[in-house]
């Protein structure tokens, strides 16, 4: 059995075997000469190069090799570990071999792929990375992995139509499913638009049922206003501390009857409304809103503010009122998370050549959503903020704070050098993707309410890719709007009111001065409000562009890099309504797999503490991020212990002991330095 | 000035640096071929000790790279580690071994092109620093 020889009381027995990729290492790095190189090292019992080690003949070859040769260690010099760990490990398991007695050198992305100009170096690189590994693989040791439980529960974080439809997904097959939004109501930004593109179906016509349905499946939990806290555990067993803000009113007895509203005497502008028109200091965000229950914002109630008033308490007949709420924190376990917390419109007044914030007719397409709709701050009379005139001409202007590269800016949230955070305002260099059938939406939205007015839309390119957007763009060329080729420099307001556009129209060479009443900035999308410290709390990463980043761009879209936390909707990156939802689906199932598992197998990775040599000084219980290493009093006096559930296998504890008394399993001191070794013998 | 290629040792955090550098590769960001990569579960895992048997072997440089401060995989080890080389380089300065021949970074898994401008910036100081005279054996 080659189970028997994996102790390395066992001399080794390695095979190593060097992948082609095709021609994405052999291209490159002499594979031939790489794996000769290896042929005559220490324990190295069988050389091969394969094609594609990963594809079934590339894997039956090593199973065969294990069974033959006896092979007790392998050796995988091919692509990222990243990619590829778990299936090679996998086939080590059902080989009869420990998983953890493999070692994979990383010739692909750390070699082929950055020398391609430089073949002789590539090839010596990876025969060093080879050597290395080889010099590792001697000394990895068998480790046997616990069995962590799994909670079949799964959270949402966020409410818009993303988290709404993955949260239906799972609670459709029976899943327990807490959809957290901090909002005090679900439905995100669907909830504002008007209609939606390319068949202009009314926003919330088609989001509201599915806002119900949440409210009425009996899996689904929803936890509006409030926000997560923290986050501790792994895949299957997640422990998140939920902050619940306080709503003042009583879920369960508020009816929605809006008797209260009648009676507050407090007015405020509305946030939902894009502040373009008032809401009381109780209030609901919008009538289809889930909960349907109201709230009052206690940074303007008159009672929560000044001590006096309590209307709202003396009318509500339920006696739904409750002042004295509070916030505090629910700990709720699940199994898996998926986070859909979507994205936060441009804020234009980064680029104050198009005045917006200075010039009241200058609005962003988010406002013109608000403006148009007929449950608006103007029950859907498109009147220009302005003087509540309706405008006779109206422009739009693409990529607002998308596709700026002049501004050197890459939007990623945190600026490399100094650590702070990149302002929302600073345009981006990614294409938002959905501005441009926004824009071919809403100008058509004003052609078909105004049919004499005259629209205009400066674009630089028109991307319509997706079923029957460019049908939808021809349409509205059909209808009279004039798409002219070009970025405007700057909007001019007159002293009468009207914004002139002095611009080139790149198609015709002509320079353009044109007024219009009215301007929609086709704002971009960018990552929400809060995401990098959201991130943070997490563990997740974000892309250079500051969104959420994916397992892998093309084969893991929903997932991310931790195991147990899916992505859905535009957290990930910009994207319309229907790939939101599709991603939704494949953030469920995916959830939805770890939740049907019994167990999870956890990998090992800890301290294993030699009591002879501690000294019981502490330092390791001390740096510990998780309290997972503790001193005890033993009867050989006091001695650190490791807390094996808690620890996460960081290594501080083993890279800090005085007395080395510590080693980090899969990762002892002997396994690095012998790597470094064989790399520094072969360059 | 070396006369031959230099030899440096990287030690790269799983999280991010070791996926900057995936991420270098998949963008297909040349860079100078004299770093080896060594992967560890956390900048934290190193132990200075390790930097200094690297010199002591004939590393010419030695680069370790960890998450961004606040993004450590494991709440603090990158701090940890920062702290510990602080000391490093005074303890590598009363040895008299130049500075840049130990450089310490962050690098984000979004950050292919950070890590090969690192890379670059590692091999040339290396580089003109010349041949190590300092604890090599
Ligand atoms: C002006 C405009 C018009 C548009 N028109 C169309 C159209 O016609 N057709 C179309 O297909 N698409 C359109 N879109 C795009 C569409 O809005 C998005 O595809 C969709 O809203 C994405 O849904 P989401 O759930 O990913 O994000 P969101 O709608 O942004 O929802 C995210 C939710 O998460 C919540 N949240 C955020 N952070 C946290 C946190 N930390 N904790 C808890 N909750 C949090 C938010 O409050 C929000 O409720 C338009 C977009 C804009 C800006
Ligand atoms: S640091 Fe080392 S010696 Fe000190 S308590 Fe921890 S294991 Fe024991
Ligand atoms: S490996 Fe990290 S988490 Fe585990 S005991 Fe050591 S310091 Fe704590
Ligand atoms: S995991 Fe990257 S520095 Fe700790």
């Amino acid at each position: 059995m080659p189970s028997m020889l994996q102790d390395t009381g066992f001399d080794a027995r390695i095979g190593v075997y060097v992948c082609h990729c095709g021609l994405n290492i052999a291209g490159v790095v002499d594979v031939e000469a790489v794996r000769e190189s290896a042929r005559f090292l220490e324990g190295v019992v069988v050389v091969r190069d394969n094609r594609y080690t990963c594809s079934e003949v590339g894997q039956k070859g090593i199973a065969d090799d294990i069974k033959e040769f006896m092979l007790n260690r392998v050796v995988i010099a091919s692509c990222s570990p990243r990619l590829h760990e778990k299936t090679f490990r996998t086939l080590l398991e059902k080989s009869g071999l420990n998983p953890h007695l493999l070692e994979m050198a990383n010739i692909r992305e750390h070699c082929s792929w950055v020398h391609y100009d430089n073949h002789e170096a590539a090839t010596e690189k990876a025969k060093g990375l080879v050597h290395s590994s080889v010099a590792r693989a001697r000394l990895l040791q068998p480790l046997s992995r616990t069995k962590g439980r799994v909670v079949p529960e799964v959270m949402v974080v966020g409410g818009g139509v993303a988290g709404i439809s993955a949260s239906l997904y799972l609670g459709g097959m029976g899943i327990k499913t807490y959809l957290v939004e901090r909002e005090p109501s679900i439905g995100g930004h669907m909830a504002m638009l008007d209609k939606t593109f390319p068949t202009l179906d009314c926003s919330l016509c088609i989001l509201s049922p599915k806002m119900v349905e949440v409210a009425e499946c009996e899996n689904i939990k929803v936890l509006s206003y409030s926000e997560i806290e923290k986050v501790e555990g792994q895949v299957g067993d997640f422990r998140v501390q939920v902050r619940r803000k306080p709503r003042y009113v009583n879920e369960e007895k508020c009816v929605g009857c809006g008797d209260c509203v009648a009676k507050c005497p407090v007015k405020v502008k509305d946030d939902f409304n894009r502040n373009m028109g008032t809401r009381k200091a109780i209030y609901i965000p919008f009538p289809q809103a889930i909960p349907p229950a109201y709230v009052i914002d206690d940074q303007n109630c008159r009672y929560l503010t000044q001590g006096k008033c309590k209307i709202c308490q003396a009318v509500c007949e339920r006696g739904a009122i409750e002042y004295d709420q509070t916030s505090y924190v629910e700990t709720i376990e699940v199994g898996a998370i998926i986070v859909a917390t979507g994205f936060q419109p441009y804020d234009p007044r980064g680029l104050p050549q198009y005045g917006y914030g200075r010039f009241p007719n200058v609005i962003t397409s988010l406002d013109f959503e608000r403006l148009i709709c007929a449950d608006g701050p103007t029950y859907g009379k498109l009147k220009r903020p302005g003087d509540s005139q309706v405008p006779k001409r109206v422009a739009f202007i693409q990529c607002v704070g998308s596709r700026s590269v002049a501004s050197g800016c890459r939007g990623y949230g945190l600026d490399a050098e100094t650590g702070s955070s990149v302002g929302a305002t600073d345009p981006k260099a990614y294409c938002s993707r959905v501005c441009c059938m926004i824009t071919a939406k809403q100008a058509f939205m004003v052609k078909e309410k105004y049919p004499d007015a005259e629209v205009y839309v400066y674009y630089i390119d028109m991307r319509t890719a997706g079923k029957g957007f460019e049908e939808f763009y021809q349409r509205g060329r059909h209808e009279g709007i004039v798409f002219l080729r070009g970025k405007p420099g700057e909007i001019e307001e007159r002293d009468d009111g009207c914004l002139r556009i002095i611009s080139e129209d790149l198609d015709s060479g002509c320079i353009l001065d044109l007024c219009f009443d009215m301007v929609v900035l086709a704002q971009g999308l960018t990552p929400p409000d809060g995401l990098v410290e959201f991130a943070q709390k997490m563990n997740l990463s974000r892309s250079e562009d500051g969104f959420l980043m994916e397992g892998h761009p093309k084969l893991r879209p929903a997932e991310t890099a931790i195991d147990g936390i899916y992505l859905a909707g535009c957290v990930q990156f910009p994207k319309d309504i229907p790939d939101s939802v599709a991603q939704a689906g494949a953030a469920a199932a995916a959830a939805a797999v770890t939740c049907s598992k019994e167990s999870i197998e956890i990998d090992p990775l800890g301290p294993v503490i030699d009591e002879a040599l501690c000294i019981g000084c502490k330092l390791c219980e001390m740096l510990c991020p998780y309290g997972a290493i503790k001193v005890e009093l033993t009867d050989k006096g006091p001695k650190a212990k490791s807390i094996e559930v808690a620890c996460k296998g960081c290594g501080v504890c083993g890279a800090s002991c005085s007395t080395r008394a510590i080693t980090m399993k899969h990762y002892t001191d002997s396994q690095l330095t012998a790597q470094a070794k064989a790399i520094l013998e072969v360059v | 000035m070396l006369d031959r290629e230099p030899k440096i040792v990287a030690f790269l955090c799983n999280w991010c640096s070791y996926a900057g550098a995936d991420l270098a590769g998949t963008g297909r960001i040349q860079y100078p071929p004299n770093v080896r990569v060594i992967r560890v579960p956390c900048s934290g895992r190193v132990d200075p000790l390790m930097i200094l048997k690297c010199l002591q072997r004939g590393a010419d440089g030695v680069l370790v790279s960890g998450c961004h401060p606040g993004d450590c995989h494991y709440i603090a080890g990158n701090y940890l580690a920062r702290r510990k080389f602080v000391l490093l380089d005074k303890l590598l300065d009363f040895f008299g071994i130049e500075k840049g021949r130990v450089h310490f970074s962050w690098v984000s898994a979004a950050e292919g092109e950070k890590f090969a401008d690192v890379v670059k910036q590692v091999t040339e100081t290396v580089r003109a620093l010349g041949k190590p005279t300092k604890l090599v054996r």
